[in-house]
């Protein structure tokens, strides 16, 4: 821990080193996240370091803590030659956690409430599908046949409702020119009746 | 067309209305065009069907019809792979059976009373029709030009790549899955560009037809993955390729799984991996897309690459652990034979030994192609400098295609769409710039001609240098040669596929012609003569052994129960059957009871220098006998001390005593004068040594050429000898015997 916060030290006491653009971007990544952080459930600012620090480790090598901490000395010291791609990489989960609460509020402003129950179906189909899949690998795969349908099925009909979701969605309009929302409906119902049909004749 | 109709098109060619008529007239014309000129085979021959592979579709077919559909479906043949036969309804790709049943019904319903086999024989014609204009549905998708769906259209219908395995009569699998592969990749590129579900539900069923009809349908799981995938790389997702590879992966994996054959593969076996692979991938990639729309920020690409390329890396090791593991099939022999031409000989000699599987020779892409084979090159370039994603698909197909091609003769049936469709783009581009009729003259010229008001330009040479002089492909002499070279290429092009067709694919194989010195034909019909006889003259359960090529033909002509046939399942079978062939009668004939042989057929072309007979495929049937008993059969032993393989004196006592060889030579010394017997195949004479013994069969049929000789295993002797002294016996040599066997050690020194 200390070798974290020794590093979190001196990849932030660069500022007044020569590569002052890269300091900027790191600065202002932290900056992100304390602005973000009391949205979440307000941790006090040494923790967004910690974690700062923590993930400067983890992100170069994308292995477990354990072995970052082991690398600690090798990044610190290299911290000052390559520093800026290090803050660079630094910074994603930086952006993962500003993902995460950016597209939560994106998805509850901007998503129409009929895409929200497509949402919802897909997030069903998704669940039935792992129960199945768990199924499968605990309890044996005896009915292959039936498995695969079912399965297939869920998955069929996900990347149907996904489909479906896609076209109807404002922001591809341009991508179709040709689908309309009633035409991308016409067809998910088509294709819907043939996957079904499929599957209920491989069940057995 | 003449030059009057010609200008008269020009005129009225510009109503819309009018050069959609013009196109459907144009297209029938081709397809009629196709249609006949696979018709040389009926005409020079007969309405037969040809081959091997044909005589089972075509027995499978007659059973369909006569027994129902899902009789068929539960089809368990007994008279096959004696003594194990084989689940018939589960093992063929079904799709072609059921198309021409369902034609065949069709046309009674209309009360059309046809024949089934005429049905079968010109199935293949008929599809080629269509394939043609698959073809030209496919090339308009690439290029606004419509001359050029045209030029790829009649390029489809008479290539000799494609004719050679569609000529009437040849009724295999390959007839009908040409015409799905060329819509199938038609539908895909439709549903790409629109980006439409329906279009790749489309796309699925003719994918599932596909894979009901042909096991190449494995080239196209495997092209559209590599077409995503390329796609993907060169960093064009869309959500458009979202919808139509999901879409089209999740109806057609499920529809190919509804084939009994097929069943699990998909799911199973490496061959589909990439497809699962990368519609796996692709809804990470539209996951992150998402997200990305929702979060615009330029470190999240980072991750988001980082992200995509680390899981793709993941699912890649997991496929190889679960290949390593056995939860996948690895490769299909067939496949390997594919990365590494030489695999298949050392590994699998069934497969290497089929003439189809052979690497191609350089000299047949042109045979086959002609001038379609140069123009390639050039479409692919043309597809490069548009390179929208349909053009990304004919480079793919192109180099999967032509890699392939050159590893299998029998692949460059799917590399000849794609050369016809480059071809026709290339082509269309060159006329299209060549023969505009009005040339657009340059700004400068416009220009220089108004202020000099002089046509003339060759005499002003200070203002050639700073004007763009009237030169180039605008100039008419230019236009002239290069649209007259062009069609002098055309008219050639045409040339050579009808001569192709008529002299190279034409011929059944069933049949044989040849020329008599006055020119005139002489059909030689030693095949459907022996079938014939095998139909009269033995018991109708009478087993019939002979090398597996013509298990299928004894099984549609002569309704025999065979021991093995083209559908080479067995090999261990197949081994037993090239080790009765190989070894000498003695352990021969065990065998031969053990499997209750009745008949032993031989093809034997000595007489008439027919080449394909079974002493040239003899070796065939050592390798893969010596496969699952190398220490019974040697190959080696079949060589002379320097290696030669011959058939005259100086073969080896092994190949003398083989079976396969008695049987071919047997008494053919009488038919010549003494100490003249020749063989016309290999070119040598025989040894004058009355030629070789046969005790335990004999001879019961040869045809009238000599190409088809059939044996009779005999029964167990009646007095309990062995079959070797009964016909010593027989022959009047029991003195002999006597004295050999006889207790002549009365002094001993």
């Amino acid at each position: 821990m200390a070798g974290k916060r020794k590093n979190a030290a001196a990849a932030r006491g660069v500022s007044p080193s020569p590569s002052g653009t890269a300091s900027t971007t790191s600065a202002s990544a932290a900056t992100v996240t304390t602005k973000v952080a009391p949205k979440e459930s307000a941790p006090p600012i040494a923790t967004t370091t910690n974690v700062f620090a923590t993930s400067t480790q983890i992100e170069p090598t994308t292995t477990t803590t354990s072995t970052s901490t082991s690398t600690t000395p090798k990044s610190s010291g290299a911290s000052k030659s390559s520093s800026s791609s290090i803050v660079d990489k630094g910074a994603l989960p930086q952006a993962w956690n500003k993902v995460f609460s950016n597209l939560l509020t994106h998805y509850q402003d901007t998503t129409p409430q009929r895409t929200k129950l497509l949402d919802a179906f897909m997030a069903f189909l998704v669940v039935v599908g792992g129960l199945q899949f768990l199924y499968c690998v605990l309890a044996g795969n005896y009915p292959f046949n039936a498995f695969l349908s079912g399965f297939s099925a869920t998955v069929g009909q996900f990347v149907l409702t996904a489909s479906l979701r896609i076209q109807t969605t404002e922001a591809n309009k341009g991508d179709f020119p040709s689908v309309s929302p009633e035409r991308a409906f016409a067809d998910y119902l088509v294709c819907s009746l043939i996957l079904h049909f499929f599957c209920v004749n491989f069940i057995n | 067309m003449s030059a009057d109709s010609l200008e008269r098109l020009a005129v009225a060619g510009k109503g819309d209305s009018t050069r959609t008529l013009l196109r459907v007239i144009i297209l029938l014309l081709i397809a009629g065009a196709a249609i006949s000129s696979r018709l040389f085979s009926v005409i020079r021959f007969e309405s037969i069907i040809h081959e091997f592979d044909p005589w089972f579709n075509f027995r499978a077919t007659k059973y369909l019809v006569a027994n129902g559909f899902y009789k068929f479906w539960d089809w368990f043949d007994d008279r096959t792979w004696h003594p194990l036969g084989r689940v018939t309804g589960g093992t063929l790709y079904p799709g072609l059976m059921v198309t021409s049943g369902v034609i065949y019904h069709a046309l009674r319903a209309l009360s059309i009373p046809v024949d089934i086999r005429n049905v079968c024989v010109l199935l293949a014609p008929a599809f080629s029709g269509l394939t043609a204009y698959a073809a030209y549905l496919l090339t308009n998708e690439m290029t606004p030009s419509s001359s050029a769906g045209l030029l790829a259209a009649i390029f489809m219908g008479i290539a000799p790549g494609y004719i050679s395995r569609s000529v009437a009569g040849s009724y295999d699998n390959e007839a009908i899955a040409i015409f799905l592969l060329v819509f199938t990749f038609y539908l895909w590129i439709k549903a790409l560009k629109l980006g439409s579900m329906l279009w790749g539900a489309l796309c699925a069923l003719f994918y599932g037809y596909m894979v009901a009809s042909w096991g190449g349908y494995a080239f196209i799981t495997c092209l559209l993955p590599l077409h995503a995938f390329v796609l993907i790389c060169m960093g064009r997702y869309s959500t458009r390729l979202y919808v139509s590879y999901t879409s089209w992966y999740a109806l057609g994996t499920l529809a190919s799984m509804q084939i009994p054959f097929v069943g699990f593969l998909p799911v199973k076996t490496s061959e589909h991996m990439p497809a699962l692979g990368i519609f796996g991938f692709l809804q990470l990639l539209a996951f992150l897309d998402y997200v990305r729309s929702a979060i615009p920020s330029r470190q999240f690409q980072t991750f988001l690459w980082v992200f995509a390329g680390s899981v793709f890396g993941v699912g890649l090791t997991g496929l190889v652990v679960a290949t390593s593991a056995g939860y996948i099939a690895p490769w299909g022999g067939r496949f390997y034979s594919l990365w590494d031409t030489g695999y298949a000989k050392i590994h699998i000699p069934i497969i290497a030994s089929v003439s189809e599987h052979q690497p191609t020779a350089w000299p047949a892409f042109f045979f086959d192609l002609n001038m379609l084979i140069w123009l390639l090159p050039a479409g692919v370039y043309l597809c490069f400098q548009k390179l929208a994603d349909e053009h990304v698909f004919v480079i793919v197909y192109a180099l999967f295609g032509s890699y392939f091609a050159g590893v299998m003769v029998r692949l460059m049936l799917t590399l000849t769409p794609v050369v016809c469709v480059a071809a026709a783009i290339a082509l269309s581009t060159i006329l299209d710039t060549y023969l505009k009729a009005k040339s657009p003259i340059p700004e400068e010229h416009l220009v220089e001609e108004s202020s000099d008001s002089t046509p003339k330009k060759a005499s002003k040479s200070g203002l050639r240098a700073s004007s763009k002089p009237y030169i180039g492909i605008y100039a008419t002499f230019s236009k002239v040669t290069v649209a007259g070279a062009m069609t002098a290429y055309l008219l050639l092009f045409v040339a050579h596929c009808t001569w192709v067709t008529s002299n190279a694919y034409s011929s059944p194989s069933v049949v044989l012609a040849s020329r008599m010195p006055d020119g005139s034909q002489h059909i030689i019909d030693d095949y459907r003569e022996a079938y014939q006889w095998l139909r009269q003259n033995t018991k109708d359960d009478a087993k019939i052994m002979s090398w597996w090529d013509y298990g299928y033909q004894i099984g549609g002509m002569a309704d025999r129960p065979t021991l093995v046939d083209n559908n080479t399942w067995n090999n261990t079978h197949i081994a037993t059957v090239g080790k009765a062939m190989a070894s000498r009668e003695e352990v021969s004939y065990p065998i031969m009871r053990q499997h209750e042989v009745d008949y032993i057929l031989v093809v034997f072309g000595g007489l008439l220098g027919y080449s394909g007979d079974d002493i040239n495929k003899f070796l065939w049937m050592v390798r893969i006998a010596e496969g699952i008993w190398p220490d019974e059969v040697k190959e080696r032993e079949f060589f002379t001390p320097r290696g030669e393989y011959r058939v005259d004196a100086g073969a080896t006592d092994t190949m003398k005593n083989s079976l396969m060889y008695k049987m071919s030579y047997h008494n053919y010394n009488n038919l010549f004068p003494p100490g003249q017997a020749q063989d016309r195949v290999r070119g040598v004479r025989l040894p004058d040594d009355g030629g070789p013994v046969l005790n335990s069969i004999e001879e019961a049929f040869t045809s009238e050429n000599w190409i088809i000789r059939i044996y009779k295993v005999k029964d167990l002797d009646n007095l309990g000898r062995d079959h070797a002294s009964a016909s010593a016996f027989e022959r009047g040599q029991k003195k002999k015997k006597v004295i050999k066997k006889g207790p002549r050690v009365l002094r001993v020194d």
